[in-house]
């Protein structure tokens, strides 16, 4: 009966009876507008960004075979399908598809997070995660780091506005530049982005089977060794060429 | 035993709240956590204070009503366990110990540590159930049910609603309470017939009661006492888009 | 205590005519209501568990307009909830000689000839539609590999009737009944009133019309008229406050009803389970029950020599004594509840019991294990094993367990009539709430059949007859402001008070009396002592008693304390009840009445009865209702 501790407000005030007040669903848009459609998109989007990256791991891996092999897969991707369609018709798609996905996913993000804020207007005084607190913490503090670097990424190496190697230079210079010795820093920074991205993928997979309704009990071990795997593929064949490079390998 | 006890106080719905602390002497490791509270609120009450509400019944773990968020974990750190279940020798002599309620915007304070889960019988009204009226059934025979079906279907059905899910849930979700009652339902035959539009209708009904999205954390299968598995929330996710998709 | 004795109950409006054909013939005989009417009628249900959730259902979907009530946050949280062994049928499923005819023959004489015959007779009959109807709301019974529903033999039946859910049965069936409930609340027949207590009967023109009710949150005292009420708020062996029941579990609707012109029968019949976890110190504030099943494996045993502290393991197998076996050689350790109960309180009274306080005696798993091994033992028991370890912190693969018998159902209650209806007209009584289908000991999972028999098929067709003849019009204002202020009235006094004792210590000391002079053996000196000291304890409590807080707010020490008032009147009449049977029968146990080996003796010729008491300021009436039996047979019980 001693020392009290004012914190927060009280949760939304109970006015009339409980069973007086009973709230019909609210006419909504439907299914993209409900928190387990907003997940569908989340998974959809997610698989796509998770294609588009195992796609760009294997180029990436390019750059072992030489500088002309890089750039030949750069120029490749921007010429598919010419003479049929015009120069970058096909990358564009791509992009515009990845773009979609990523704003659509990170829309799903924010306004699930947001309802989530909202479902807990009071916070705990003490609160102990039971389930490590790994998918609480990295999912949405990892998915803003990732948005963060992808934005200083396409700066660096799609549009060489931070390169050293400039705009108007080679795909393979910008990347052997970009990560350049002297430039360990960015380095650095990529390999915890790509680490990041990893530990996102490690339950963002499983998550997505989940939501997707895959998940039941005799295959969830092999869905978490899948989700498990495919992000060491993916961080593993991310970190191999900018790191060679740091470390003088490839030049 | 002597334990402090920060416990959170809130005299109705509109006050503020506050954590307050007390001092228990003389527990005794046998007692169970909700007694020890019984001994505090004796105590309190010939004091002329008000004694902590807390909501119990059944004090054997079945009836859901008892739940609180023991050193930020609901229903305490013992696994598999309801609060009236836990006893002290799980604690230290000389220990703080924090008590709060459940935490969820749709779990309205009542006052203390007693809450407002009207919104989980809400959703069971939304289409947990199989309509079927009294003296309309078959015999019971009539329909066999594959073992594993049934064992699958009790182990949901085990579910005691007590909100420690939404407690627990970083997003504030009932999922797994909804996921529970869709899949009792949906792995037996009986089921069958408003399988979809249950889905449909129950995951509805918890978005309108202001629960958050499920993430898969885990949190709440982790602290849920009668460890419904996370499996459910798919087999809930796959109807529902099933029944969007019609 | 003085009473004094009225006209006897003659007519229980069972209809005459073989006993085959009797439910039959009232379900013709009852008056059908215009399914346009029902709308019109109004029926409140109080309790939500097995027999008020299902009746409330049943009524909903038959047209009715139905308001329920409970004082949990859920109907999902009523007490069946709890229960764990399995509901009795008479399917036959398994044909090992089964039938309607013999579970209603071992229900009689289960029940120590205490029972009316046509009552039992329609429960075993009803009893094979509520395992369908469960069965197609969902509701997960064991099944066997081929896809049939499993069953077993329970509480010494020979045959193996019992259906169930795992050690959850009352869990699932209640939620069961629960969702059909919540379906018809969205249907919108019912209207559900969680968190509000029933503290008083609403009388007028001599008809049951309304409940005055506490809303538990806000402090609010509403009226609730209807042109039936129907009781279902379960049993009252809190009064015992040591007990299996749930804490919430109390008699002030059945009390306050019978305060109102109800009569309470045979409010003595306690039944006393024999495998329960012991009491460990003071503050205990309720007893937790082991299944009964416990007992195919487990011996039970204490140690020959009296005030014995040697660990049990220290105790050579010569000096212990296997007492059921030795005594009960062809039952042994699956003699009925009662019996086995009584045999523990007397090698403790010897001073051979264990544990704290030496209440307790061992049920030991030890040769189970040796014969079965630990994994097959795990595999039957271990989910009880555990909750037995999580709550005493020992290891039953090790140390023998301790059970004591705990107070767990009360075969009394509200006197009906064969529609289930009290002798106030439009007040029906159904589960444990009533008094009717047990007699003095009721049989293991049967009363999970009566709640259903009860709420799904008796009570919706026989209230059906008595609605036929409604609506019944405008309620008499007077009858209702009386009740109000009768109950604001002891809202009041309670409040003001204001003394130096909590609700729960008179609680404490009213059970402790009650569990000591009439618990589970009763003779003429403990139970005039005990009428000598509840009238002193509760005068003490209304000089004493302390309620904090005010009546305008969720206030849990009010709602205590107005249900040990209600305790203390109940004891009395408990006690008065258990003075008059100077007989044993079932779970009543009076020294007097025994035969050479100590077993209950009971005696026919003066107590083939219902007892029925008549509430009346001036002292209780009694009113016996005769028990004739056509079909079975009267013998007196023996498990030697
Ligand atoms: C631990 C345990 C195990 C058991 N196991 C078995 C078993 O295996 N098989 C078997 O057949 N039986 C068993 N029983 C007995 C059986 O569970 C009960 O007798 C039965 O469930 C009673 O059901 P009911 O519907 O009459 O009452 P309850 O389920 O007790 O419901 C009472 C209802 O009334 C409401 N209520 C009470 N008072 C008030 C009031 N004043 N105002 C408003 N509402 C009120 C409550 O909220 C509740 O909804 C067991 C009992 C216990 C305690
Ligand atoms: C742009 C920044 C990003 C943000 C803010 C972000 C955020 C999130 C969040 C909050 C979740 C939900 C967490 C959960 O379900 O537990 C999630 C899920 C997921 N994310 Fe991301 N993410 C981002 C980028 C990415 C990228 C680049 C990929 C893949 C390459 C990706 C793939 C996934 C997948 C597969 C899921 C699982 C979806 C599901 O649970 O159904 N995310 N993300």
């Amino acid at each position: 009966m001693t020392a009290t501790i004012e914190r927060g407000s009280a949760t939304a005030p109970v006015n009339t009876p409980a069973s007086k007040k009973t709230p019909t669903p609210k006419k909504q848009g439907g299914f993209l507008t409900s928190s387990n459609g907003k997940k569908v998109v989340m998974a959809v989007t997610g698989a796509v960004m998770v294609s588009f990256l195992v796609l760009h791991m294997l180029g990436n891996l390019k750059i072992f075979f030489g500088r002309e092999s890089f750039n030949e897969y750069a120029h490749w991707l921007r010429t598919l399908l010419e003479p049929f369609v015009p120069y970058r018709t096909v990358l564009t798609i791509l992009e515009i598809g990845l773009v979609v996905s990523v704003v659509l996913h990170m829309w799903a993000a924010i306004s699930l997070s947001r309802r989530a804020g909202k479902a807990r207007p009071v916070k705990y005084v003490a609160k102990k995660s039971q389930a490590n607190g790994y998918a609480t913490h990295i999912m949405r503090w990892g998915g803003v780091t990732i948005a963060l670097f992808v934005i200083w990424h396409l700066l660096d190496l799609t549009f060489g506005v931070v390169n050293p190697a400039g705009y108007n230079s080679s795909p393979a210079d910008r990347m052997i530049d970009g990560f350049d010795p002297s430039r360990w820093w960015v380095t650095l920074v990529y390999v915890v982005a790509v680490v990041m991205v990893g530990l996102h993928l490690r339950h963002g997979v499983w998550s997505a089977f989940q939501t997707l309704g895959w998940a039941n009990k005799d295959r969830n071990k092999a869905l978490r060794a899948t989700a498990g795997l495919l992000s060491i593929v993916l961080v593993l064949g991310f970190l191999v060429p900018p790191l060679a490079i740091t470390f003088g390998v490839v030049k | 035993m002597n334990l402090t006890l920060r416990v959170w106080r809130q005299s109705g719905p509109t006050d503020k709240g506050r954590m307050v602390t007390y001092k228990v002497e003389d527990v005794s490791p046998d007692m169970s956590f909700l007694e020890m509270l019984d001994v505090l609120n004796e105590k309190l009450i010939l004091e002329g204070d008000d004694p902590i509400a807390f909501d119990h019944d059944c004090r054997e773990g079945i009836c859901g009503m008892c739940g609180m968020v023991i050193n930020g974990v609901a229903h305490g750190e013992q696994r598999a366990t309801t609060t009236c279940q836990l006893h002290m020798r799980h604690f230290e002599d000389g220990a703080e110990i924090t008590i709060e309620p459940w935490r969820a915007a749709p779990f309205p304070v009542v006052k203390d540590l007693v809450v407002d889960r009207s919104a989980f019988d809400r959703i069971i009204q939304a289409g947990g159930f199989v309509s079927v009226p009294a003296g309309s059934a078959p015999d019971a025979h009539s329909v066999p049910v594959r073992k594993e079906d049934a064992d699958a279907a009790f182990d949901a059905a085990t579910c005691i609603g007590c909100g420690a899910c939404v407690a627990a849930c970083p997003n504030g979700s009932a999922s797994l309470f909804t996921a529970a009652k869709i899949t009792h339902l949906s792995l037996l035959p009986q089921g069958q017939p408003e399988r979809l539009s249950r889905a449909k209708a129950m995951v509805d009904q918890m978005d309108a009661e202001g629960f958050g999205g499920c993430t898969n954390t885990g949190e709440c299968t982790a602290v849920c006492p009668k460890g419904i598995p996370l499996d459910t929330i798919a087999r809930m996710n796959s109807d529902y888009l099933k029944a969007n998709a019609k | 205590m003085k009473y004094t004795e009225g006209p006897e109950i003659r007519d229980t409006k069972a209809p005459s005519g073989p006993i085959e054909d009797r439910w039959e013939k009232r379900k013709f005989s009852a008056k059908l209501v215009n399914p346009a009417n029902k709308r019109k009628l109004n029926v409140i249900v109080v309790g939500t568990g097995l027999a008020g959730g299902s009746a409330a259902a049943t009524l909903g979907e038959l047209g009715y307009n139905v308001k329920s009530f409970c004082y949990q946050d859920s109907p999902r949280r009523a007490h069946s909830i709890a229960a764990q062994g399995g509901i009795n049928a008479a399917k036959n499923y398994r044909g090992d000689g089964d039938s309607i005819y013999r579970l209603f023959y071992d229900t009689v004489k289960g029940g120590d000839f205490r029972a009316r015959e046509s009552n039992v007779y329609r429960l075993a009959q009803v009893s094979v539609n509520i395992i369908d109807q469960a069965v197609a709301q969902g509701v997960p019974f064991a099944r066997e590999y081929g896809g049939l529903l499993d069953t077993r033999s329970f509480g010494g039946a020979q045959v193996s009737r019992t259906f169930y859910a795992r050690g959850q049965t009352g869990q699932q069936l209640l939620l069961g009944a629960y969702q059909a409930l919540e379906r018809q609340v969205a249907a919108g027949t019912v209207e559900m009133h969680t968190r509000h207590e029933m503290l008083d009967l609403i009388v007028s023109d001599g008809r049951a019309r309304g409940i005055i009710v506490r809303d538990m949150v806000t402090g609010e005292i509403e009226r609730h008229l209807a042109d039936a009420v129907v009781l279902a708020t379960g049993g009252y062996g809190n009064v015992f406050f040591l007990s299996t029941n749930a804490k919430g579990c109390n008699t002030t609707a059945i009390w306050r009803a019978h305060e109102r012109g109800a009569y309470f029968a045979n409010p003595c019949y306690t039944q006393i389970h024999p495998t329960c976890i012991p009491v460990s110190g003071e503050y205990q504030s309720k007893l937790t029950l082991m299944s009964e099943s416990l007992r195919n494996d487990g011996r039970v045993w204490v140690p020959l020599r009296k005030n014995d502290d040697r660990a049990p393991g220290d105790i050579p197998e010569d000096e212990r004594d296997y007492y059921l076996e030795r005594i009960y050689p062809s039952f042994g350790n699956l003699v009925p509840r009662d019996i086995a109960s009584r045999a523990a309180k007397n090698v403790c009274d010897e001073g051979r019991g264990v544990g704290p306080g030496g209440l307790g005696v061992y049920l030991d798993f030890r040769d189970a294990i040796n014969r079965l091994g630990r994994d097959a033992v795990e595999k039957k028991y271990g989910n009880l094993f555990e909750m037995y370890e999580r709550i005493t912190g020992e290891n039953p693969y090790d140390v023998p367990m301790r059970i004591y018998p705990a107070v767990h159902y009360t075969m009394g209650g509200l006197w009906v009539d064969y529609d289930l209806q009290s002798t106030i007209p439009g007040l029906f009584v159904i589960g444990e709430a009533n008094f009717s289908d047990h007699g003095a000991n009721r049989l293991g999972a049967s009363a999970l059949m009566q709640g259903l028999a009860d709420g799904y098929f008796v009570l919706p067709t026989t209230i059906g007859d008595y609605l036929a003849n409604g609506p019944y019009g405008d309620v008499d204002e007077e009858a209702v402001a009386e009740a109000e202020i009768k109950v604001r009235t002891k809202i009041d006094r309670l409040l003001a008070v204001n003394g130096t004792r909590t609700p729960d210590s008179f609680h404490r000391e009213l059970g402790k009396l009650m569990w000591d002079y009439c618990g589970m053996e009763r003779t003429e000196e403990s139970l005039r002592k005990a009428l000598e000291r509840i009238p002193e304890l509760r005068e003490e409590f209304w000089q004493n008693v302390k309620v904090s807080g005010t009546a305008e707010e969720l206030n849990q020490v009010l709602e205590k304390a107005g249900r040990v008032a209600d305790f203390f009147d109940l004891a009395e009449l408990m006690c008065l009840d258990a003075l008059v049977r100077t007989e044993s029968c079932g779970g009543h146990f009076r020294a007097e009445s025994q035969d050479a080996d100590g077993e209950a003796l009971r005696d026919d010729e003066n107590f083939a009865h219902v007892s029925a008491w008549e509430y009346s300021p001036d002292g209780p009436i009694l009113h016996k209702e005769p028990l004739e039996y056509e079909y079975v047979k009267m013998t007196q019980r023996s498990y030697k």
